[in-house]
């Protein structure tokens, strides 16, 4: 059963999902990938707040191909990014922020599974590389942040969607992550190839 | 100069980006009979994300990638001094045309350039053949991907069972990173840089096309094998197809040294082929298996 999740995200809708959901989601998601990571961390160690309002926001790990047309930005391709890369700003832009929904692919540690278990959130799988179907389901960008000083893909865009997905919680607010739990069964299944010899 | 050239480039950088090879998307397909069920949504969003970017004219995945060129210049090729600006100038007009994300980074300061060049960019692998002509090959790849590649000095006595345990072991311990089912690029002997190169090169065989060498084609199939036993699957969800194809091109080496590099391909594997005559004519060879208008 595929679920539909609506911007601004409540936690206690968050907590209900575990491992293996699906769902698509409609509203308000803002895009960072490591520089922008940074950048929100040395804002918060230095006390200042962000240019930008994310609350009830999901957070789309996502460089996009935008283009700049008579007066907006309209979204050419905008599929998600390698998330292991935040893993060491993940953790503390979670609690900062109080995100509860993070999208991306490839998953995450466990130091970002834990921070996701304190705010009772998930992370969600999009199909990597499909950049041109994701672009279709952006309504609009509301907005862009840092371009000039991060350039296209690292900027933070604001986008509102529509109907995004198939998504997949890959990891829950329940302490379960489908990466580690697929990682321990390959593991199993290359261990017997390390005996054999010859070839 | 005739500027022609340049606009082929752009169109071959177009189809690369926006046409996934028909051999590829026929190879997506066939995965899919026989996946798990969260194995199968992904491959079916790959196609029709695939289906999508081609009907529209988009880029099918937003990391259009390093700018990577392969160019096979014939020894007698007459403009073989114009084809580097060739490219970077289509490089830089491509970007705002078809458009591509800009995606070069200056090292120093962490700007980036906007226009798709910069230091060492784009990225040209150059190989006098004999020959008048000049052809070629855009490899659009992905960060993601790229970020997965290794090198491993193996000892001699390791061979062949050393290269197996170190792929398989590779491949599954990126997971989901580098967006599978992927194809990789192995390349084995002479130096480091070598067995690097070997590997990126070895993206550029169409696929199907197994090693002339039959050592080389059954440990392609091999490793093939091996990859896939380990069930990581389709973006590392778990699932049977994690590789697409595993390509080898091999180089003699030193009694001491046994390098493997491997290179990861995503498995939205984009490429275009061109070519350019002896007049300066230049001319689409392939985009993907077909070219628009040019099927029959």
């Amino acid at each position: 059963m595929t679920r539909h999740l609506v911007t601004p995200l409540d936690e206690s809708a968050l907590r209900s999902l575990r491992v293996g959901d699906r769902f698509t989601l409609t509203g308000d998601l803002f895009t960072a990938r490591d520089a922008a990571h940074h950048k929100i961390v040395d804002l918060q160690l230095r006390g200042e707040r962000l240019p930008f309002d994310v609350a009830g926001m999901a957070l789309y790990h996502c460089g996009p191909i935008m283009k700049w047309t008579q007066d907006q930005w309209i979204p050419i391709s905008a599929g998600p990014t390698t998330s292991s890369r935040m893993e060491g700003s993940e953790p503390e832009v979670i609690r900062h922020l109080q995100l509860r929904l993070i999208i991306g692919k490839g998953g995450m540690g466990p130091d970002t599974l834990s921070a996701l278990a304190d705010v009772g959130g998930v992370y969600a799988h999009y199909t990597g590389g499909a950049g041109a179907l994701a672009a279709r389901s952006i309504r609009r960008v509301s907005g862009v942040h840092w371009l000039d000083e991060l350039g296209m893909p690292e900027a933070v865009w604001r986008l509102e969607v529509d109907g995004f997905g198939p998504l997949t919680v890959t990891m829950d607010s329940h302490g379960r992550s489908l990466y580690e739990e697929v990682s321990r069964d390959v593991n199993r299944h290359l261990e017997p190839r390390r005996q054999v010899r010859g070839g | 100069m005739d500027q022609q050239p340049v606009q082929v480039l752009i169109e071959a950088m177009r189809l690369a980006v926006t046409r996934l090879p028909d051999e590829v998307l026929g190879a997506l397909q066939d995965a899919h009979q026989a996946e798990s069920e969260l194995g199968r949504t992904q491959l079916e969003t790959m196609i029709a994300n695939a289906e999508v970017a081609s009907a529209e004219g988009l880029p099918l995945c937003q990391d259009t990638g390093l700018p990577t060129f392969r160019v096979l210049v014939g020894h007698e090729f007459p403009h073989r001094a114009d084809v580097g600006e060739w490219i970077r100038t289509a490089v830089r007009r491509a970007t705002e045309e078809v458009p591509l994300r800009p995606n070069v980074v200056d090292l120093l300061t962490h700007r980036n350039t906007n226009d798709n060049t910069g230091r060492g960019v784009p990225m040209i692998d150059w190989e006098p053949v004999p020959g008048t002509d000049c052809r070629i090959d855009v490899l659009p790849k992905g960060g993601g991907s790229e970020n997965c590649s290794a090198l491993r000095m193996l000892t001699p006595s390791e061979g062949f069972s050393g290269v197996k345990r170190f792929v398989a072991k590779h491949v599954a311990s990126c997971g989901g990173r580098p967006c599978p089912p992927g194809f990789i690029g192995v390349g084995i002997g002479g130096g480091a840089d070598t067995a690097m190169k070997l590997a990126k090169r070895s993206l550029y065989r169409p696929l199907g096309d197994p090693h002339p060498e039959p050592e080389i084609a059954a440990l392609e199939t091999e490793l093939l094998g091996l990859v896939n036993a380990s069930g990581l699957g389709p973006m590392g969800l778990r699932g049977r197809t994690t590789a697409l194809a595993v390509h080898v091109e091999i180089a003699d080496r030193h009694p001491a040294s046994y390098p493997v590099g491997l290179v990861y391909q995503c498995w939205a594997h984009r490429r275009a082929t061109m070519e350019i005559n002896a007049e300066g004519v230049a001319s689409l060879v392939s985009a993907g298996g077909s070219i628009p208008g040019k099927d029959e």
